[in-house]
């Protein structure tokens, strides 16, 4: 058993690390608009969703004008871009719209106005897809699709090969390239000081003439913006891609966000990727380890389990401090 | 305040109006067809697929199968004095909406009978109702062994069953392509545990091995997790029972680790849906199909010809089935007019006339109901993806 469990290890683990980085980022939305406004914004897994489906939008587009055939980094930054502005400026639109008008109501209003807005915006994006060819579940174009083998079988005699794709070791970059920049961003930049600020205490904030509403909006949309990159990270990974991808992914990255501790930035990259090996690690052994009573299918139920077990020792989550009810 | 309220009213009022000047139009419109109509007495056959939603292409290709043969039998029954209509519903692959479109076929007094439904684990619970208004449907696709074995009256199919299905394709996989070491996998649902259960029995008793059986989620996009299980067990044959979304990704995400052994699917498998998914990693894929390849016969030829041009769309696996399912329907009603004395036929009888059916040659299987309404002449035919497109080859077929 322990050697079918090592065997398999070095591909859980490039799997699992790059289930990991997309849960992260996705996180990152969670956390950051949780950290500033206490809200959970359900409507964060469509705006991934959304993310997917322009950046395969525009990559039709290239590909139908013939643009950037043989350049295929440009069309990845260049589709990357697109979605991104485009995702970030809706999450600006939803806030706008669903959320800033509830601001003074009572906590469960803006929640369950977020719910609604997840709502339209998967049957939105299914009525868009469905259009054309009556079908959502849409197969994009994939720009990197080769295979790498690494000979982990020569570090040791226990451990399998792994392979990877050209396109996970892209996720992997980008996704931590994305999370070094928002934790500079939050840490070094006076706008990042700002929203810290705005997220310890809106008024105070606000009387050291700090624009709190463009903070908030700018939260939305980088929060967004991150989260329609993934989108597209996500996109180029599976390939296909329908309306309801957003759910399952935004509810696992969620539970990422509480694990690694809300609010917090460091708290949601750990608490994603640890998701992400735990599941896959799951997926893979789960059946050996109970000698085929728990199945495959129990992973989720195994990486709740792991949820439940932290937040009972550890409330606030793995990385997140103690914080006393704001008075 | 009250001006922008009193505005608000108005608009409601006008929009209520209007809906109901809507329906008052409608209704007319109707009564004033049935009169002008010279005097034809409407029936309806209803059709349940799902038109909208993941299985759209093959739910469509059953409405427009059973729509071709609904209109080629229309002068036949006009002469007999009555007019037949197509009334298709969407199931959207969903046993809730199945059963409320169920009871509206049932509301519906001018629906003499059903052809679908798509999915076994729709048709299950949709059936009951039909039973309790005598409502007979014919599938042109389910294969679970629930839907018949529970001897409705209302239930008939004209492909096979679920405990055929599996055994063949475990058949055709031991012995033919010499499988000994298999991974199965499943996706929960009735249709794709049923299948891979009953495979995984046959090829236990054929004498191969089952490395591993495992499930998935449907939905989800990522299998690698239970990939790398299936990685360690080292199989020479993976079997899934599922359908095409969920196949293509699993085919894609094997080949992509390396894990390159003969992939079998059922029917689940057997659209355009999985070459879209997979691309070009799609070659080699073994299906296992309740629908023969129509296009092999002369007369088949000609009717897929006929029904590209009429519709446009190349054929799907289950629109000649859909064909055949419209025209046992309509056999049996034109018998159980006759038997009524040329008088509307209650649906008690069309329910009668639709088991009673023997040795109806369809254009893709001749049809005979055993007594649980199950085809006597159904065969499952075994197809292989040579290239990156849709349909496969076929390559074999198994016979009860």
């Amino acid at each position: 058993m322990v050697s079918s469990i090592l065997h398999s290890l070095p591909q859980v683990l490039v799997d699992g690390l790059t289930l990991g980085a997309v849960y992260a980022v996705v996180a990152l939305g969670y956390t950051m608009v949780y950290g500033i406004l206490e809200l959970i914004n359900f409507a964060h897994g469509e705006i991934f969703m959304t993310g997917a489906y322009v950046g395969t939008a525009v990559l039709f587009g290239f590909h139908a004008l013939g643009w950037f055939e043989g350049a295929g980094w440009i069309a990845y930054m260049l589709i990357l871009a697109a979605a991104m502005l485009f995702t970030g400026l809706l999450g600006v639109g939803i806030e706008r719209v669903a959320y800033r008008p509830l601001r003074k109501a009572p906590k469960l209003i803006s929640l369950i106005s977020a719910i609604g807005v997840s709502f339209l915006l998967q049957d939105f994006v299914r009525f868009i897809a469905e259009l054309r060819t009556g079908n959502y579940i849409v197969t994009g174009i994939t720009l990197y699709n080769d295979n790498h083998k690494i000979a982990t079988s020569s570090v040791s005699g226990v451990f399998g090969d792994a392979f990877l794709k050209t396109n996970t070791i892209i996720v992997f970059i980008v996704a931590v390239l994305m999370m070094v920049g928002l934790d500079m961003f939050s840490k070094r930049s006076k706008w990042g000081v700002a929203m810290r600020a705005v997220a310890q205490d809106r008024e105070t904030a606000s009387l050291m003439s700090i624009n709190v509403n463009k903070v908030i909006a700018l939260t939305f949309f980088i929060g967004s913006a991150l989260g329609g990159a993934t989108g597209v990270l996500f996109a180029q990974q599976y390939a296909t891609i329908d309306p309801f991808i957003g759910y399952i992914l935004g509810l696992k990255a969620f539970t990422a966000a509480v694990l690694g501790g809300i609010g917090n930035i460091r708290g949601a990259m750990f608490g994603g990727l640890l998701i992400g090996l735990l599941e896959m690690f799951a997926a893979a052994n789960l059946g050996l380890i109970t000698h085929g009573n728990f199945g495959a299918e129990y992973k989720d139920v195994f990486t709740f389990l792991i949820l439940i077990l932290v937040l009972i020792f550890k409330p606030q989550g793995l990385l997140g401090k103690a914080v006393k009810e704001k008075v | 305040m009250s001006m922008k309220k009193s505005f608000v009213a108005l608009l409601i009022f006008v929009l209520a109006g209007s809906l109901l000047a809507a329906c008052g139009k409608k209704s007319n419109s109707e009564a004033s067809s049935g009169g002008g109509g010279s005097n034809k007495t409407v029936i309806k056959i209803a059709t349940q697929s799902p038109l909208s939603g993941g299985s759209a292409v093959q739910g469509e290709a059953i409405k427009l199968g059973a729509q071709l043969s609904l209109d080629d039998h229309k002068d036949e029954f006009a002469k007999l004095g009555f007019d037949i209509q197509l009334a298709p519903y969407d199931d959207q692959a969903d046993p809730k909406k199945g059963v409320a479109n169920a009871e509206l076929v049932a509301a519906d007094k001018q629906i003499l009978a059903v052809v679908g439904h798509m999915n076994s684990g729709v048709a299950i619970p949709s059936s009951v109702v039909y039973e309790k208004y005598n409502i007979p449907m014919v599938s042109p696709s389910n294969t679970a062994t629930q839907v018949t074995d529970r001897k409705l009256k209302v239930v008939n199919r004209i492909v096979a069953r679920d405990d055929f299905q599996g055994p063949a394709a475990a058949q055709y996989a031991v012995q033919t392509a010499g499988a000994k070491n298999i991974f199965v996998i499943q996706d929960k649902t009735a249709y794709g545990q049923g299948l891979a259960e009953a495979f995984k029995t046959e090829a236990e008793k054929q004498g191969a091995k089952i490395a591993g059986y495992e499930s998935i989620t449907i939905g989800e996009k990522d299998f690698n997790g239970i990939l790398n299980q299936a990685l360690t067990k080292k199989p020479d044959f993976i079997f899934f029972g599922g359908l095409y979304a969920e196949a293509g990704l699993l085919v894609k995400q094997a080949k992509e680790k390396g894990l390159d052994v003969p992939f079998m699917g059922a029917d689940g498998i057997d659209t355009q849906g999985i070459v879209d998914v997979a691309g070009d990693k799609v070659t080699g894929v073994l299906y296992t199909s309740i629908s023969t390849d129509i296009t092999k016969t002369a007369d088949g030829k000609a009717w897929a010809d006929k029904y590209k041009q009429k519709f446009g769309k190349n054929v799907d696996g289950y629109s000649a089935y859909a064909y055949d399912c419209m025209s046992v329907i309509l056999e049996a009603l034109k018998k159980a007019i006759n038997d009524n004395g040329g008088k509307l036929p209650s649906r008690e009888q069309v329910r009668d006339a639709v088991r009673a059916t023997k040795d109806f040659q369809g254009v893709a299987t001749k049809v005979t109901f055993d007594d649980k309404g199950d085809n006597d002449y159904a065969k499952v035919f075994i197809y292989k993806f040579e290239k990156a497109a849709y349909p496969g080859s076929m390559i074999s077929d198994i016979s009860k």
